[in-house]
């Protein structure tokens, strides 16, 4: 038992109850790789469907975006980036970022700004889909 | 800061510059140059909600010098995070992981999204070309 927990009086066991099991530490590296596979799969799709925007104008473009089965995989699309960015951006902050105060407020803008990019971008594809 | 100086890891400047490293850092910045790309997504969809005239503006920025090296740019570190991503995942199951093959599945996503990226653009200017 070191020295710091004597003083407390505290046994080691109070020390670590409520601190969580293991199987926890991974989640951030476990949710990085769930949304990397499915951008990897999404990516593909994506690219095809900005290759063929290319020549639309509103009309088209509005038309190809509108069509459910577009619109369902822009919606997994546009969350599974966000969500991605959002963990990938927090961990470049934690390894550059040495000061405490802005690593901090950068890490809320980052979730905040990923939010708010997230839900923009789903509530466009709805009025996209279902508007009009 | 610590109290005591002590011995710090060598950083970059102190290696040799190689693949191995250079495919780990190319990762990371065509990540966050891809998060920045986002806001460019984001106001693409923004505009086709809005109307006609919104979304002619997000198409005249694309179609201008600044907008198309722009997406160029991202046309390329989306085919690289794309490619190097795919190669992360095969090493998070353990494969690739010799010296021999790492240096040459590095390689091999390095050409690969220069090749991908260059048959996009490829065929965006004959359409462009073409229209």
């Amino acid at each position: 038992m070191s020295k710091s927990q004597g003083k407390l009086l505290r046994t080691p066991l109070k020390n670590a109850v409520g601190l969580g099991s293991a199987k926890h530490g991974v989640h951030h590296f476990l949710v990085q790789r769930t949304t990397a596979v499915a951008l990897a799969l999404l990516g593909i799709w994506f690219i095809w469907l900005a290759l063929k925007m290319v020549n639309l104008d509103y009309t088209g473009a509005h038309a190809l975006i509108a069509q459910p089965c577009n619109a369902l995989l822009m919606l997994a699309f546009v969350v599974a980036v966000f969500w991605h960015a959002q963990l990938g951006l927090q961990v470049v902050v934690e390894d550059y970022v040495t000061a405490r105060g802005l690593a901090l407020v950068m890490q809320i803008a980052i979730k905040f700004l990923c939010f708010l990019g997230a839900a923009a971008s789903v509530l466009a594809v709805i009025r996209i889909t279902l508007g009009h | 800061m610590p109290a005591t100086a002590r011995p710090l890891s060598p950083h970059l400047d102190i290696y040799r510059w190689q693949i191995q490293m250079v495919t780990s850092i190319l990762h990371r910045a065509t990540g966050v140059a891809l998060a920045f790309g986002t806001i460019l997504l984001v106001i693409a969809l923004l505009a086709l909600a809005t109307g006609p005239q919104a979304y002619a503006e997000v198409r005249a920025f694309c179609g201008s010098w600044i907008g198309t090296i722009l997406l160029m740019g991202w046309t390329w570190a989306l085919a690289y995070h794309l490619l190097n991503g795919i190669r992360h995942l095969l090493q998070d199951i353990g494969w690739g992981y010799l010296p021999k093959q790492f240096v040459r599945n590095g390689w091999l996503v390095s050409i690969g999204s220069l090749l991908l990226a260059g048959l996009v653009w490829t065929w965006v200017i004959a359409q462009r070309g073409g229209a």
